[in-house]
């Protein structure tokens, strides 16, 4: 059997696939063959495959009807395996390799057999735009439970369920000028700009640049015009200031020219990326551009026609059937008509013509159709047919025939007999759309240009935009204009454009007539009960939907594409969403230009999460902070939590018994050491600022509520820190290290934000204050060395005095431990006598390591945080943003004593604590929570209520803010704010719980162990 | 993203290294304790919105750490001066009014047939 039995439609002869080799690819299981330089649809195409949808959602067979990125049927779900799913995928712009295995998104159980279509046929008055959501409204409740089935039977292909083998990158670049676009206007474009200096990139989608040139009928310098693009393109390509990307989407204009390329490095050679040299190849590369200029030359989309089942197979683009014939040698059917409303769509006739097939007759709905490629049908004796149009395509699979009749379009009627002409191929053309996306991403909005019938971009800084998505379509004129928009943006960035520099090929001039406004063609029926004619056929819109929405009362365009969901998705409207507005025009007796345009988003195509992430997964995605200790942690079995990008120390379980130990028995644990004897903590992550300078002190006093003023070298205080609406934000201590020196210590997870926040202020309020912050967060290493044989511990290794008189609590003291220069500070979060270890980061395992040595005898346990928190929360000392959320004042936490109402300086936040609203004596207040049951351990986040008869919804007056078990009471426990808690001391609260328990607890005070704070103080 | 000059660095950065930090030209009242709730409140809690010209302040976080303030066009995104802290801003919406919202001046019109209310509804 010979090649061309297998695809009945390859040609014999014409375009660029190379016929000697061939690659096999399946579709739907199904085997066939192509070519190299075909796409996935020409090789569909080529083998007679007719039908490579369902449509989303009347289930209609789709065929494919266009040849590039606008494609809307021919969606497709790649992979070869589990592992290497692609959903989303346009059969029009993945190039063919072999082996490659595709399936329609669409139809179940296939797409031959659909069991939804019987919804299609039935016709558009079952399923009206809305109708899911009318249909399926009541009760409400029930709308999660029909939504899985109805998702089941609609979507658009599916993601991988297993991880994807490839590789995808990030690449920043820089240019001068960003070429988008590499058809005649983008390639002379870049050619002026190249010429004069200017770094150059040229971005283009498709698998080869040249655009329109590729498939041209036209001439330039005397030469097919591919031949030019080829010239053109070895003198880019041998420049060092010229980067050509192909098989490159610009996806997304974003702010300041900067523009996103997605580069499919290795999608046209296979399932998988190939691995070169040992190394895995990137599939694809996302280009992050910064671009001094950016020339806009996507050319345009060809407008189809919208009549009576326009969406059967074989029903194609005009600009599509003229593609396939020139560029792939497919011819898509065998007998054609063609309607159109322009003279540049007569290229689709005489193309088939040429390729030796029958054209019908070409329906043209102008009255008196004249122009040279009008003439040039006629003389091949093509029968023209003026102030026609096809106003309903017949078949039930594939197109079997036309309808044809004279129309009078204003009067928008059918206003002659209606001839049917037998036909397997309709092309269509209601002209062109300027691609204005990435324009229309600025957020400027297109105006409509009568002249050519299009909306044309509003040009904003730094954008230059060229040739057909400008409106400027005869080729002559677009490389002229592609050469002058090049210059424009190269002299913009300060390059010198020589005239010969804008030299262009010369190019044949061809005459075309006037082309007609034409959009939806009219039935002899009306609209809603013609047979279905479509507007956006990715989203199975109809024009009796759009003309339904106006008459339910949507007229804004943006309301109507929400109703109807034209121009939504991965299509954006590319096909359809001039043809809609149009029609909602006729409908609310509007032009279209007072209708106007919806806005089209970013991506222009759909790109895989791969691209987008890059290499920032697994462990690139977040950076994780080790502190100094961190290999020990890990030899000592410590289970890890994440504190903002920290790994901190969570609990260290132990084997016992040969069976390791639960968080739960290893807190225990960890907590009675501490309790009993000693213990220590890694609490390097916490924030570090160095502050130094003669305003350091005054400083201190503006920001934190306490009074700083007469804090002496060598002592420590606690500071709270509020916003300026008297909202806590932070805590931690700060050290007097010398009259002009102090260190302060944030939370972990607010180091960063609180740097930031004392720089906001020193520099946009008091620059006077002679003040230097410094974050030395890293530099120092902290363990805490708590419990009560912390002294004897900490006295073997070090020469500071740790005498109880002379080294007290809330000081701190510099010396040696373990050899090594060191601050101790005597502060403590556990309520036990503690001692804070800073050394320098370098020194901080040597250190950690000798404190073992010498603990063992005193029974030294590491704890981790969740024993910290229990030992903290004993205490009552909270933790900002735990027990705090920004909206708790110092005063609602009872901290009174750490506000320095007096102070000189109005500092951040006091003012605030004089409102109104922060003086209600029923705000929340953190009290603590005693459960009447001590097995129970209140949930933390659990709301609270004082009457639980309460019918629902309950009055609810606060929640748990922390909540563990306690070993030293035996008993859970918790901190909450509670509205007016601190007047309700000894008060039963109820805490109702989804299970329908409703817990018990006592309000008592946050101090649950050593009130006194005697522990801290031996 | 943003491609925001820093006038302390004198450099184009990506606008990954800057923090933005609201409205600029925010004054703390001087004596708070003199102030009104109302006043106060204003003060705290309260923001313009404009569409138009916009001053804000950034924070090059990942650079220089300094705070300077912006002078932005909320409609084009268009950042129109930098300036640092203590400076005036040489363009607002008083020195700006000719300048038309919804685009960004541009010689190049070439083609464009302007029409009246082809203005779409921002969703």
């Amino acid at each position: 059997m010979s090649q061309s039995t297998k695809q009945p439609n390859r040609l014999a002869a014409g375009g660029s696939v190379d016929r000697t080799r061939t690659l096999k690819f399946t579709f739907n299981g199904q085997a066939y063959t192509g070519h190299p330089g075909d796409t996935l649809a020409s090789a569909l195409l080529a083998n007679g495959v007719d039908l490579v949808n369902r449509s989303f959602k009347y289930s209609r067979p789709r065929g494919i009807v266009a040849a590039g990125a606008e494609e809307p049927n021919a969606v497709m779900q790649l992979g070869a395996s589990e592992a290497t799913q692609v959903p989303n995928v346009r059969a029009t712009q993945q190039a063919l390799y072999d082996g490659l295995v595709a399936y329609s998104t669409n139809g179940w159980p296939d797409v031959q057999k659909d069991l939804m279509s019987w919804i299609g046929k039935l016709g558009a008055p079952f399923m009206p735009p809305g109708f899911y959501y009318k249909t399926f409204m009541a009760p409400a409740s029930m709308w999660m439970t029909y939504e899985k089935y109805i998702r089941k039977t609609a979507g658009l292909g599916r993601s991988p369920s297993e991880p994807d083998p490839d590789i995808y990158d990030h690449m920043n670049r820089h240019c001068d000028v960003l070429v988008i676009g590499g058809g005649p206007a983008g390639l002379a474009a870049a050619l002026s700009a190249a010429r004069s200096g200017a770094r150059v990139i040229v971005a283009d989608e498709q698998e080869a640049m040249g655009g329109s040139l590729l498939d041209s009928r036209d001439r330039l310098d005397d030469q097919p015009a591919h031949a030019w693009v080829t010239t053109a393109l070895e003198e880019l390509a041998a420049r060092d200031n010229v980067t050509l990307l192909t098989r490159t989407t610009a996806n997304g204009y974003h702010d300041h020219n900067f523009v996103t390329l997605h580069e499919r490095r290795t999608e046209h050679l296979a399932d998988s990326a190939p691995t070169i040299e040992g190394r895995r190849q990137p599939r694809s590369r996302l280009h992050r551009v910064r671009a001094g200029q950016v020339v806009l030359a996507t050319g345009t989309h060809e407008r189809p026609l919208v009549y009576g089942n326009n969406d059967l197979p074989g029903n194609l683009l005009a600009g599509a059937v003229s593609t396939y014939i020139r560029r792939y040698g497919v011819i898509p059917g065998r007998k054609l008509v063609l309607t159109t409303s322009n003279d540049h769509a007569y290229r689709a006739a005489l193309d088939w013509h040429e390729a030796g097939h029958e054209v019908v007759a070409i329906a043209d709905a102008r009255e008196a159709p004249e122009g040279e490629l009008v003439e040039q049908a006629r003389k091949h004796g093509i029968r023209v047919i003026a102030g026609s149009a096809i106003i309903e395509a017949t078949g039930s699979k594939r197109v079997s025939g036309a309808r044809v009749a004279r129309i009078d379009r204003d009067g928008f009627k059918v206003v002659g007999p209606v001839e049917t002409l037998d036909c397997d191929t309709i092309a269509s053309s209601g002209g062109y759309s300027p691609v204005i996306h990435l324009a229309s991403h600025t957020g400027a909005r297109p105006t409509w240009n009568e002249e050519v019938l299009g909306f044309v971009p509003h040009t904003v800084k730094g954008v230059t935009t060229t040739g057909g998505a400008r409106g400027v379509y005869p080729l002559a004129d677009v490389l002229a204009d592609g050469a002058e928009a090049g210059a424009v943006a190269a002299t913009a960035m300060g390059f010198e454009v020589a005239t010969e520099a804008r030299h262009v090929p010369q190019a044949t001039v061809v005459t075309e007539g006037a082309a007609c406004a034409l959009y939806q063609v009219p039935h002899e029926k009306p609209t809603l009960r013609a047979p279905k004619q479509f507007v956006d056929l990715q989203n199975d819109v109809t024009a009796a939907a759009i003309e339904l929405a106006t008459r339910e009362g949507f007229e804004s365009i943006e309301h109507v594409k929400r109703y109807t969901a034209m121009g939504f998705g991965t299509d954006q409207g590319k096909l359809g969403n001039i043809n809609g507005m149009a029609i909602a025009a006729r409908c609310l007796g509007k032009s279209i230009p007072e209708v106007g345009t919806t806005v089209f988003r970013p991506n222009y195509t759909p790109v895989t999460f791969g691209a987008v992430v890059g290499r920032h997964c697994r462990e690139l995605f977040d950076p994780e902070r080790y502190t100094a200790m961190h290999q020990w942690h890990v030899e000592h079995g410590a289970e890890f939590e994440d504190v903002g990008q920290w790994k901190r120390p969570w609990y260290y379980p132990r084997r016992v018994n040969g069976r390791l130990e639960s968080m739960h028995e290893a807190v225990v644990r960890e907590c009675r050491a501490v309790r009993e004897h000693v213990g220590i903590l890694d609490a390097s992550t916490l924030g570090k600022i160095d502050i130094q300078g003669p305003g350091a002190r005054e400083f201190l006093g503006r920001v934190y509520t306490n009074k700083w003023a007469k804090l002496a070298p060598g002592r420590v205080r606690y500071g709270l820190m509020c916003k300026d609406d008297g909202m806590v934000m932070d805590d931690g201590t700060t050290s007097c290290l010398g009259e002009n020196h102090f260190l302060m210590t944030t939370t972990t997870g607010g180091a960063a934000a609180v740097l930031e926040w004392l720089e906001m202020w020193h520099q946009t309020e008091w620059p006077e204050l002679d003040v230097y912050f410094t974050s030395v967060t890293d530099h120092w290493a902290t363990m805490t060395v708590t419990g009560p044989e912390a002294r004897k511990l900490l006295a073997e290794i070090t020469d500071i005095d740790l005498d109880r008189e002379s080294f007290k609590f809330m000081d701190w003291r510099e010396g040696r431990v373990a050899d090594v220069p060191a601050r101790v500070f005597r502060i403590s979060f556990t309520g036990e006598l503690a001692f804070e270890i800073n050394v320098q980061a370098n020194y901080a395992m040597h250190v950690w390591k000798t404190l073992f040595e010498h603990g063992d005898k005193y029974g030294l346990t590491p704890y981790g945080t969740e024993t910290m928190h229990v030992l903290r929360a004993e205490k009552g000392f909270i933790i900002a943003g735990q027990d705090t959320d920004g909206s708790v004042t110092p005063e609602d936490l009872g901290m009174h004593w750490a506000i320095g109402y007096d102070k000189p300086f109005p500092w951040i936040g006091k003012r605030a604590l004089s409102r109104s609203d922060t003086r209600r004596t029923d705000r929340k207040q953190l009290v603590g929570l005693k459960p009447r049951n001590p097995e129970v351990v209140l949930q933390e986040g659990a709301q609270i209520v004082f009457d639980p008869q309460q019918t629902i919804p309950m009055t609810m007056v606060g929640h748990v803010t922390s909540s563990y078990y306690s070993p030293t009471l035996e008993s859970g426990f918790a901190l909450a704010v509670v509205k007016g808690g601190h007047q309700r001391m000894g008060e039963t609260v109820y805490l109702p719980m989804v299970d329908g328990t409703i817990h018990e607890a006592e309000i008592v005070g946050t101090q649950f162990v050593d009130p006194e704070g005697a522990r801290q103080n031996v | 993203m943003f491609h925001i000059y820093c006038p302390y660095c004198e450099e184009y950065r990506e606008e990954e290294e800057f923090h933005p930090k609201g409205q600029a030209h925010l004054s703390r009242p001087e004596d708070p304790d003199d102030c009104s709730d109302e006043a106060w409140g204003d003060y705290l809690f309260f923001r313009d919105n404009p569409r138009g010209i916009h001053h804000e302040m950034w924070v090059h976080a990942q650079g220089c750490r300094k705070f300077f303030n912006i002078t932005r066009h909320t409609v084009t995104y268009e950042i129109l001066e930098t300036y640092k802290m203590g400076e005036q801003p040489t363009i607002t919406a008083e020195t700006n009014t000719a300048r038309p919202a919804a685009t960004a001046s541009s010689a190049d019109d070439r083609a464009a047939t302007e029409v009246k209310g082809a203005q779409g509804v921002q969703a």
